[in-house]
């Protein structure tokens, strides 16, 4: 296994995948050779449930014409914490507690995990 | 073994090129501050034979610092953990004088940022790929983060925010040294442009040059040299993360843990500071350390901070220099906080001096709150 490299190599494929140890059931995010804290080896790649809820957000703001867009930490459903965008609506309107769902985009040319709200 | 608690004492502090100063390299700047702070200590190059030194640029000060001074020293150290590293080197110092490693360290920081780069430089760090492809605008994203989670959890307003920039300002406008000090008022910080929600351009610091240098020695000798000695009471630090992305809880830092384990070492608690100089980066970050040190509960920050609770005349004296906000912020700011905690201990802070100062503490953060490290300093009165 090669972390990062996999990793990456998913999301180009179009897959949003995370680690999880087999032994402690636990996952892992960022990717990582080992499980932080503990050091289990175990880890295989699993699909993401993609489900995720906002634990904080911001918006970076740009001169016109450039557009402003949201960064935003995002709990997902397995336990870990993630960067991302969340995109699609007024990034402004996102808020910390809000329901989003993970699809693979794209931000300027690279392809990344972004969420889109997943309604109340 | 426990930490030698008033053991060892800045002798020497010095600041230089606060604000602009164009025409100079990082290395000439903390050249000048080293100079006079050596000067300012009754010592002379010479007498120097611990070097811990860092600069944006440089990865190698360890080297290039003790070859510009023609130096050549017993210890380096340049342990660099962004704006923190000045306290941490405070600790080993204090470490490796009372061990006998050497006699005499210079601490020093020097950079030309505003006028070589005209904005921020980098670290020179790889990215971290799992935050930078979404091209957060760092530092100021990171701490608006943490903002935006404090005011959801506990309340916490941008006049409140607002509040701690208005402070810095007033504090600069006793400081003739401070960069910025023209008025500030809440308003102008709420309708300044915004650059990460909910943080504008005036919740953010200074992008300026600027060097300091303090010079420390044992207490035995700090006693016969000329200026009144600032000891070192404590000294710790506390690392959980370095990504904003792997804090558990924005709203509390390890400083918490690293303000614990300076406060057992120098015997003291919160109350009985006299005058608190916090890393402001951001505003976010006073309201988050005076919570973490143990100035107010969790959570009470930005109540504590509302209607000048910081500013001079309020109930606590905090960044009495102008901080990072409003005196000089040249990328890494801690060691500037440890000179005006210095400056107040000598009673020489002028029209900002808080009468009969005896403990300050001396606070560094580095990364995106990611370390945090407190030294505690007294005057002879508190051995």
């Amino acid at each position: 296994m090669h972390p990062d490299q996999d990793y990456a190599g998913f999301v180009t494929e179009g897959r949003f995948m995370l680690q999880r140890s087999r032994s402690s059931g636990r996952f892992v995010f960022y990717p990582r050779v080992a499980a932080p804290g503990t050091g289990e080896t175990d880890l295989e790649w699993v699909e993401a449930s993609g489900e995720g809820v906002v634990y904080s957000t911001t918006v970076v703001r740009n001169k016109p014409p450039t557009p402003d867009y949201n960064i935003a930490l995002i709990d997902l459903a397995e336990g870990v914490r993630m960067m991302s965008r969340v995109v699609e609506m007024d990034p402004g309107a996102v808020t910390i507690g809000m329901r989003v769902k993970a699809r693979i985009g794209e931000i300027d040319g690279v392809a990344a995990v972004v969420f889109t709200g997943a309604g109340a | 073994m426990s930490f030698p608690r008033g053991k060892t004492a800045i002798v020497g502090a010095a600041t230089f090129g606060i604000g602009s100063a164009p025409g100079y390299s990082a290395t000439e700047l903390l050249a000048k501050a080293s100079l006079a702070a050596i000067a300012d200590a009754g010592l002379s190059v010479a007498d120097i034979d611990g070097v811990f030194a860092i600069m944006p640029q440089d990865p190698f000060t360890a080297m290039s610092v003790p070859e510009y001074l023609g130096i050549r020293p017993k210890i380096t150290e340049t342990t660099r953990t962004g704006g923190s590293s000045f306290q941490i080197h405070a600790m080993w110092a204090a470490l490796a004088l009372e061990a006998g490693l050497c006699d005499a360290v210079l601490i020093a920081y020097g950079s030309n940022q505003r006028s070589a780069a005209g904005g921020l430089m980098t670290s020179g760090a790889a990215p971290f790929p799992y935050e930078s492809v979404y091209k957060p605008r760092n530092p100021p994203s990171s701490y608006a983060l943490a903002a935006a989670r404090h005011m959801h959890d506990y309340g916490t307003t941008r006049e409140h925010l607002a509040e701690v920039a208005v402070a810095a300002r007033k504090w600069a406008q006793l400081n003739p040294d401070a960069f910025v000090r023209d008025p500030l008022s809440i308003e102008d910080v709420l309708g300044a442009r915004m650059v990460s929600d909910p943080l504008t351009v005036r919740d953010c610091c200074l992008v300026t040059d600027g060097a300091a240098a303090v010079v420390m020695t044992r207490a035995d000798r700090a006693r016969d040299l000329p200026q009144p000695p600032a000891y070192l009471l404590g000294a710790a630090s506390a690392t959980w993360y370095k990504n904003i992305s792997s804090a558990q809880d924005l709203t509390v830092t390890a400083a918490t843990e690293a303000g614990e384990r300076a406060y057992a070492q120098a015997g003291v608690k919160p109350s009985d500071i006299d005058v608190v100089e916090v890393y402001d980066a951001f505003t976010i970050n006073t309201i988050l350390f005076l919570e973490d040190l143990g100035f107010c509960p969790k959570g009470e920050g930005g109540r504590f901070v509302a209607d000048g609770g910081i500013a001079p005349g309020g109930k606590l004296a905090v960044n009495t220099n102008g901080g990072g906000l409003s005196c000089v912020h040249p990328g890494m700011y801690g060691l500037f906080t440890m000179v005006e905690a210095v400056t107040q201990l000598r009673g020489a802070a002028g029209e900002r001096q808080i009468a009969g100062a005896k403990l300050a503490l001396a606070h560094g953060n580095g990364g995106t709150l990611s370390s945090q490290a407190v030294t505690i300093f007294g005057t002879g009165e508190t051995l």
